[in-house]
């Protein structure tokens, strides 16, 4: 099938791999914007096979590292209650909050759930009328769709006993917040392809403008994320700025109007809190108040719940490109997966889960 | 290519079900609750996919998937498109190492 097994072909990637060495005549520090990207270059050891000029420093593009801490606490609560049956991506279910996880509230009897799809829950909410289903809405611009339709399916067939815990964030915010930082080393971006096969690439025009870089839309596959990196350099060494894409197999430039339509009729734009790096202005999405009956923060009255990082963690500027994950005095002691301190060790799509999974404890592969 | 090096004491990492999207083959298209649904094929797993963001796709196709939700059709020529000029520089290549050889 060409979708997917041509693009780990070890012959297409050294031609790729030769090219870009024929292309660098000096450093440039790229970012991959997407933790499923970094998983994919960590994994394959994409960034080792490249010339030493090309850095790849990795982005907050990781749903499960960037919610805050007081969304779990908040998620904890909720799922606690009797009357609840709380649903979510299995990812979100082992991480931390200040006190236990979501397992922890299932292992003392707590009834929550792993989904699929959110649609699952309204199936379950219409099978237990006696209690309400709350699902934790995470993710980027690729899960909102699906998010946004389960909460207009529910109004429509009149479903009182659904909610959702929202904690959505969007990537372009992040990348200006990155850009704009007086100890920004990013150059050019890989532009996560995913997120853009529904949002499109008009939103990266202007920040390749205003901030002067390359962005290329790239894929996940050694081969996608080779090619990504081949355009940015070519764009870096010409001199060039702007917007490319070297992911067209999944992504056209208006990315899909229709699920746009659903997540823009549901949600809107609000400032969300990063985990590790903070409060980011209109990088988020809420309820619209048409659909507030929705909201479980204001249904379970959790949304004063506060929380306090670790000191020692150094998430905030590895999200940022500032720091690589070996660089972190507790990484691999203190912060383990098994003990993380912060975003990036929590889930196994985090730099730091993806460094100390992969053997690069010290920055260099075993 | 060099898969997982050296694998630490914790489960191996999956890759995120929020951040990457499943190509899937459509074997069959029908409607529940009012939403255009579709039956997926991914490698032999059949699953229920809600196809509302891709109306137009019809069985055969290809889509990419996420969270249960078909976001975009994906584009064979598109796929086939970038293979092709790697086979043509590959080409080229062996052009070339066969001029240096020559004596």
């Amino acid at each position: 099938m060409r979708f997917l097994d041509e693009y780990r072909d070890p012959a297409a990637v050294g031609r790729l791999i030769t090219a870009i060495r024929a292309a660098v005549t000096r450093p440039w520090v790229l970012m991959e914007v997407c933790g499923g990207q970094t998983h994919s270059i960590v994994r394959h050891g994409i960034d080792e096979l490249l010339p030493p000029e090309v850095t790849l420093v990795h982005g907050p593009g990781c749903p499960v590292c960037v919610t805050p801490l007081e969304l779990i606490d908040r998620a904890v609560a909720v799922a606690s209650r009797p009357d609840v049956i709380f649903c979510s991506f299995g990812d979100m279910l082992r991480v931390p909050g200040s006190g236990r996880d979501l397992f922890a509230v299932k292992a003392a009897g707590g009834d929550v759930r792993v989904v699929y799809s959110p649609l699952d829950c309204l199936r379950l909410a219409e099978q237990n009328p006696g209690k309400t289903v709350v699902f934790f809405a995470v993710g980027f611009e690729t899960t909102a769709p699906a998010n946004a339709m389960a909460v207009k399916q529910a109004k429509q067939r009149g479903l009182t006993n659904f909610a959702v815990l929202v904690s959505h964030v969007l990537v372009p915010p992040a990348m200006e917040a990155i850009l704009s930082s007086a100890a920004n080393r990013v150059q050019g971006f890989l532009a996560a392809g995913h997120v853009c096969t529904v949002m499109g690439t008009a939103e990266y025009g202007p920040l390749a403008e205003r901030f002067r870089v390359p962005i290329v839309v790239t894929g996940f596959e050694p081969v996608d994320l080779l090619e990504g990196v081949l355009q940015c350099v070519e764009m870096l060494e010409a001199g060039r700025s702007g917007v490319e894409n070297a992911y067209r197999r999944a992504v056209q430039a208006v990315g899909n109007p229709h699920a746009r339509t659903v997540v823009e009729d549901v949600f809107e734009v609000t400032d969300r809190k990063w985990r590790g790096i903070g409060t980011i202005p209109r990088s988020g999405l809420r309820l619209r108040a048409e659909y507030a009956a929705f909201d479980a923060e204001t249904r379970f009255a959790v949304a004063g719940l506060a929380a306090e990082e670790s000191t020692l963690c150094l998430s905030g500027l590895v999200l940022q490109g500032l720091k690589k994950p070996h660089e972190c005095p507790a990484f691999g002691r203190e912060c383990t997966p098994q003990t993380p301190l912060g975003a990036t060790m929590v889930s196994s799509e985090g730099a730091c889960a993806a460094y100390y999974h992969y053997g690069r404890r010290k920055g260099v592969a075993g | 290519m060099r898969q997982s090096v050296r694998h630490s004491q914790a489960a191996a990492p999956r890759d995120c079900v929020m951040c990457l999207g499943v190509p899937g083959k459509i074997v069959e298209v029908y409607r529940e609750h009012d939403l255009l649904m579709g039956r997926v094929d991914f490698g032999g797993v059949l699953k229920r996919i809600c196809l509302e963001y891709v109306p137009d796709i019809a069985v055969g196709e290809y889509a990419l998937v996420h969270v249960g939700f078909a976001l975009t059709r994906l584009d064979e020529a598109e796929a086939n498109r970038v293979f092709a000029l790697l086979a043509e520089a590959g080409e080229l290549d062996e052009v070339r190492e066969g001029t240096d050889a020559l004596p």
